[in-house]
């Protein structure tokens, strides 16, 4: 058996969560772990990584190339480490994404997306079409380069482990892209896919102004605030709030839909929630099959409803 | 510059599928099939780019069996000037798709390939980026935006946080996110148009590559359902709810 590379996702000076979940899911494959943190001035997340318990050792590649991890970049020094291993493994985020097909091509391997479950160590299950099926696949790669679904693994510990970090050297920058700019939604409230809490609006909510009733019964439950592709697309939501099939995958404790109507590909990005709450005037919605606790009613009068039942709750 | 855009003929968005009897993979007999909705964005795109005179020739390209022509008529009704189907009754793996798309870039030499950024059956996500690595291009892929230059293209890109632009050296790779554009309607008289241009037929082996799988599907099923719960009269009863029963505020 060989070892398990798992690609860090991270500011440089701390990990991003869904590196946790992708240990755990390396974790259920079974074998030696290995961290790769790659970026420029790393060294912090490379402790982090270092902690994380279960973990053996921590590849360190550190340059200014690997600043904005570009996947051109980032998948020629990958390649060139994976064939040390029967498994690499990044989260199923927008970084992993971009980057792992990248990595599987230059092995002349097949890729697995989004994986959701762990058979043994060459067979995984998958989601296909919007999460409607569940695909159990067997993949016969030499080396299985694999995103993971980090709703499907609980997170890793983050704390307790001590394992040596070790400097790789980088790979020569392929020098076909260049990092221009970033643009990132500011905002006091937790991240989409780590908060516990998940208020989330759709076309009903009818503006921007109208996603401010989410806003601040966001606020009051220390939420993140997500929008269905429909309010993405009407511009009463930054792109990066849109949860479903094609946006973000999150399952929080829990998930209130308001003015969702609850289309499949919306569905396929919060259907793993545990509890689910839809606030919506149409009675026959297909989300309130799929809802613990529906109300039907008229969401401009519903939220602040809930605010101000919200606001005399008293602490649990 | 030649754009080539890549077009997957997939179950259409709005039919709901489900596993065959014997869980051996995804009944779609008699299913309406349709152009995935992504690589409609990256023909759109690709038009666009025509309209605005940096595109001279848009080549649509599909791989797979020969009911494909259809949706690369749809491409050549939206404006594309010529279509390629790779024909075969497998259905290859996203590297064999790059694989086939990389040796029609070599015959076709485009300056910009578009695709969509991931097909709607697999949800794979992957035949672009692994394109972009088996030529040594850049990728933009989950583009919102594109800005076609000279020597580069510059490419906004939905990530989890916001958006981030790159440039890219071209020739480059670029999959459509959603907001990349809205695709056209089809007008009739473009789709009787569109019959009268070349639809040319090539097999994997035209183009020297083989269709190795490394993937088996041993299963599909449906997950296990969600029961509907209840419905609540009140906010008032609803904040009872969560706190008393569900326990999670």
């Amino acid at each position: 058996m060989k070892n398990i590379l798992v690609i860090a996702e991270h500011d440089h000076a701390t990990l991003k969560t869904a590196t946790l979940n992708t240990v755990s899911a390396a974790q259920s494959i079974g074998g030696e772990i290995h961290i790769l943190v790659a970026g420029s001035n790393c060294a912090g997340a490379a402790a982090a990584s270092a902690k994380i318990p279960g973990v053996a050792k921590v590849l360190q590649a550190d340059a200014g190339h690997y600043a904005h991890h570009l996947a051109e970049d980032l998948a020629v020094l990958i390649a060139g480490l994976a064939k040390d291993y029967s498994h690499v493994l990044a989260p199923a985020t927008t970084f992993g994404k971009n980057l792992m097909p990248r990595v599987a091509a230059l092995l002349d391997v097949t890729q697995l997306s989004d994986i959701v479950g762990v058979e043994n160590a060459d067979t995984f299950v998958r989601p296909i079409y919007a999460g409607s099926m569940l695909a159990t696949v067997q993949c016969s790669a030499p080396v299985k380069v694999i995103t993971v679904r980090s709703t499907a693994f609980a997170a890793a510990a983050s704390e307790g482990g001590t394992a040596p970090v070790e400097t790789v050297p980088a790979a020569a920058p392929l020098g076909v892209a260049r990092f221009i700019g970033q643009e990132l939604t500011k905002s006091e409230r937790p991240e989409l896919t780590a908060a516990r809490i998940v208020v989330s609006g759709g076309r009903g909510m009818g503006s921007s102004e109208g996603f401010k009733l989410l806003e601040d019964i966001a606020d009051q439950l220390g939420a993140a605030v997500g929008a269905s592709r429909a309010a993405v697309d009407a511009g009463f939501a930054p792109n990066d709030y849109q949860i479903g099939q094609t946006g973000k995958i999150i399952a929080p404790e829990l998930y209130i839909a308001a003015g969702i109507s609850g289309a499949i590909q919306h569905l396929a990005g919060m259907k793993d929630s545990k509890i689910i709450v839809a606030i919506n005037k149409d009675e026959e919605a297909p989300i309130f099959q799929i809802t613990d606790y529906g109300i039907v009613g008229d969401l401009f009068k519903v939220l602040p409803e809930l605010f101000a039942e919200l606001d005399k709750l008293p602490p649990a | 510059m030649k754009v080539l855009v890549a077009v997957k003929r997939v179950v259409d968005y709005n039919v709901k599928v489900y596993p065959k009897a014997d869980g051996s993979g995804v009944e779609i007999a008699n299913v309406k099939m349709s152009m995935n909705p992504f690589d409609e964005i990256a023909v759109e795109e690709a038009v666009q780019l025509k309209e605005l005179g940096k595109a001279t020739e848009i080549i649509a390209a599909s791989i797979g069996v020969s009911q494909c022509q259809e949706v690369l008529r749809t491409a050549l009704a939206m404006g594309a000037d010529r279509a390629v189907l790779i024909e075969t009754d497998a259905a290859p793996e996203p590297l064999v798709v790059a694989k086939l798309l990389k040796a029609l870039v070599e015959r076709e030499q485009p300056g910009l390939v578009i695709l969509g950024k991931q097909a709607i059956d697999d949800d794979c996500n992957q035949t672009g980026q692994m394109l972009a690595a088996l030529l040594g291009w850049g990728q933009g892929a989950f583009a919102s935006k594109l800005t076609l230059g000279e020597q580069e293209i510059e490419v906004i890109r939905e990530i989890d946080g916001g958006l981030e632009t790159v440039a890219l050296k071209l020739p480059a790779v670029v999959t459509a996110d959603l907001r990349l554009n809205e695709p056209r309607y089809v007008k009739l008289p473009n789709i009787i148009k569109a019959k009268k241009k070349p639809l040319e037929t090539l097999s994997p082996g035209d183009l020297g590559v083989v269709l190795a799988t490394q993937m088996t599907t041993l299963k599909v099923a449906e997950p296990p359902k969600r029961e509907a719960g209840i419905k609540v009269a009140d906010a008032a009863e609803l904040v009872a709810k969560l706190r008393n029963d569900a326990k999670v505020i």
